[in-house]
């Protein structure tokens, strides 16, 4: 075999991957699988019921009346000024979008594991269309969000967003590569060694109270200033706080805890990128 | 003709037994290990892999040192028993796991065909399906839509076409996700054993299909298969695997000549246990053995060839008007035919009977034996399924070998005396 064709070969099958290195080439040539994936997922989701589409509503609609219920009224928890059903939905979308994109991710090898021990694709694959997915669903509830802050605007209480609602779109990608790369490691931890499954599946619900989803950050650093530090630590606060600032013109934003999310969520991308890359290629034997 | 695909030291190990609190000691060990620069003090133990036999270490090597090429345009077929790592080997190749050890190298798009219907969604319709499961076979959405009538038409449920698959019936579930996947573009097609599927008229579209890919099209193909005759009919070289390792690589005539042989095991020759009353009953069977017409004993016949079967029985006491039987039962419980022997006055002693079969042409499968013995009208002794005799897809010389003669079409073979003339 002479030099020229040595170099000819298309696919290199060795143990080991480069750690870095996320085939995204080989991702782009499965660009179609991924917008199928996210759209059978999406009508799957609805199959067969009446009311289609419309129960991507029904569910924040109801969280938010019973949080509203519970927390705002009974327990009578603060809601920094803003109507209460805008406050708790603008961090119940949010939150809900980085806790699917988790335990959705976390599982991803177990779901699979049929489809994935018999077909190659970029395992990334995978993952990237419950982003995707979980992002539509996320995009319906934020038009549920936006037209009940037209409907507060025009009922009494005006809203009025300001320069931080650019931030926007940064503040999706934290949050999707937050829940990514927190679910790529949980996923690629659990093939052989079930165990932190179990911490996922009580444990996101219980997460939810560490960051400001039901108060505002102002509440905490007047209530309890020995431990709010706690809930600003945890890097979904920063983001919340943020989107609550820059659509309710409410909430408390610093750059640098937004800096300091951003810094976190970079970390957990990179080790999920490189621990999956670890895992992917033999999780087959041992999921 | 250029190389496609190069396997270099190719081995894979693989962890028996269950993971639990056991296994964590050792992987931490293996972790540690392996930061340290180290081998894996695991894959050192690692035994051959012999389902058969319990070993000491759970650690088997499914494949151990391959190392072999494929050409372009090669119709490849891989056989070997349950076991012998072939599917794994097509796992690898296909990129769903990788290798313990080594590498391999390939030339092209490589499409495998694993199992049919991978990724179809249950409420999804057929159409939808179609999609999604070309996507995931790796075919982009235009190529699809390109060859979507070709694909309908393929599987023939065109009606179906946007009822939800979950409402199919399993043959048609079948036939949408063969029809995707016979329809894919790629240099190099993996096809393990998922033939096996669909009535027998889809079976034959899909191996005319495969025909059509291999022999027309000109595409590397990697087959396997335990029907002889379909690697035979497809493939021009045959891998054997053993355990793991690779035993021949030649041509398909020659590999699966040696296959046939070397899985000839000492199942040929079935011991008959001693009755409890052996002298009060006055005669009885130790032994029955398959042998070719030659007197090799072979635990399998080639379809076609004669056979005969060789009963060592044993006389205690004079019996008048002695006869001894052979029945042969298809592995439907349907009597094929039974034998008797001229009757005889027979003394004292160790005999043989041999049945010889000469004219009977069995379908391939596996046939019960049935042996009796008796006197006058009173049985002696009689044992169904003593032994068994297999008839193997692969053809005797003398046959033509376009015919895949599996029971499927009949379990007599003998042809009838046909002539063709012109019509008047």
């Amino acid at each position: 075999m002479n030099q020229l064709t040595e170099e000819n070969w298309d696919i290199e099958i060795t143990p080991k991957n480069n750690l870095f290195s996320l085939g995204l080439k080989d991702v782009w040539q499965y660009r179609d699988l991924l917008v199928l994936l996210v759209r059978r997922d999406f009508v799957s989701f609805y199959k067969q019921t009446i009311l289609g589409p419309i129960w991507f509503f029904v569910q924040p609609i109801i969280t938010i009346l019973i949080y509203n219920l519970v927390f705002n009224n009974l327990a009578n928890i603060g809601t920094d000024k803003i109507p209460g059903p805008v406050f708790y939905l603008a961090g119940t979308i949010l939150w809900n979008y980085f806790a699917d994109c988790l335990t959705k991710t976390s599982t991803v090898f177990r779901d699979n594991a049929a489809m994935l021990g018999k077909v190659y694709f970029p395992r990334l694959i995978m993952p990237l269309s419950i982003v995707l997915s979980n992002l539509i669903r996320f995009a319906v509830q934020f038009i549920l969000f936006v037209l009940l802050m037209l409907v507060y605007h025009f009922y009494g209480s005006p809203i009025r967003p300001n320069i931080y609602i650019l931030l926007f779109p940064l503040l999706i990608i934290l949050i999707a590569a937050l829940g990514l790369g927190l679910g790529m490691i949980i996923s690629a931890v659990t093939t052989k060694y079930r165990d932190l499954a179990f911490v996922v599946s009580f444990g996101v619900p219980l997460l939810m109270y560490t960051t400001t989803v039901i108060y505002p950050l102002s509440a905490t650093i007047i209530k309890y200033p020995a431990y709010s530090w706690l809930i600003k630590f945890n890097p979904v606060t920063a983001v919340i706080e943020t989107f609550r600032y820059g659509f309710l013109n409410k909430g408390s934003f610093c750059w640098e805890l937004l800096a300091y999310s951003s810094c976190i969520t970079i970390i957990i991308l990179l080790t999920g990128i490189v621990i999956f890359n670890r895992v992917e290629k033999n999780f087959v034997d041992t999921v | 003709m250029s190389k496609v695909i190069r396997v270099e030291n190719l081995s894979k190990a693989y962890q028996l037994g269950d993971f639990g609190t056991g296994t964590i000691s050792r992987d931490l060990e293996r972790f540690w290990a392996r930061i340290r620069g180290k081998d894996d003090p695991f894959l050192k133990i690692g035994e051959v892999n012999d389902r058969t036999i319990k070993g000491v270490s759970d650690v088997v090597w499914s494949l151990k040192d391959l190392n072999f090429e494929i050409e372009q345009g090669d119709a490849v077929g891989i056989i070997g028993r349950n076991g012998a790592g072939k599917s794994t080997l097509l796992k690898i190749l296909s990129r769903v796991t990788s290798p313990t050890t080594g590498s391999v190298k390939v030339k092209g798009r490589v499409a495998s065909l694993l199992e049919v219907g991978t990724g179809f969604h249950p409420e999804l319709t057929g159409t939808e399906n179609i999609y999604l499961n070309g996507a995931i076979l790796g075919m982009r959405k235009a190529e699809i839509k390109r060859k979507f009538d070709e694909i309908v038409d393929f599987s023939g449920v065109e009606r179906y076409i946007d009822t939800p698959v979950k409402r199919y019936s399993s043959g048609m579930y079948v036939r949408l996700a063969f029809a995707v996947a016979a329809h894919l573009e790629s240099e190099i097609l993996i096809v393990d054993e998922v033939l096996a599927v669909g009535d027998a008229e889809f079976q034959k579209k899909c191996l005319g299909k495969m025909g059509d890919i291999s022999k027309g099209e000109g595409r590397t193909v990697l087959f396997v298969s335990h029907n002889m005759g379909a690697i035979k009919k497809f493939c021009e070289k045959a891998i054997y695997l053993d355990k793991g390792n690779i035993k021949q690589y030649d041509t398909v005539d020659k590999v699966i000549n040696s296959y046939t042989i070397l899985s000839r095991d000492t199942r040929s020759v079935y011991a008959v246990a001693e009755p409890a009353d052996k002298l009060a009953i006055g005669a009885f069977i130790s032994q029955i053995a398959v042998e070719e017409t030659s007197g090799n004993r072979v635990s399998e016949i080639r379809v076609g060839d004669s056979w005969q079967i060789r009963v060592t029985f044993t006389i205690t006491a004079n019996v008048k008007h002695f006869i001894i039987a052979l029945g042969i039962i298809d592995s439907r419980e349907t009597n094929v035919r039974t034998t008797w022997s001229n009757p005889v006055d027979i003394t004292a002693g160790k005999y043989e009977a041999v049945f010889i079969e000469s004219d009977l042409l069995l379908a391939s499968g596996r046939y019960g034996l049935n042996v009796g013995l008796s006197s006058y009208e009173k049985a002696i002794q009689y044992i169904e399924n003593a032994a068994y005799i297999n008839i193997s897809d692969i053809s005797a010389d003398n046959l033509d070998k376009s015919i895949i003669r599996t029971s499927g079409i009949g379990v007599l073979l003998n042809p009838m005396e046909i002539t063709i003339y012109p019509a008047k």
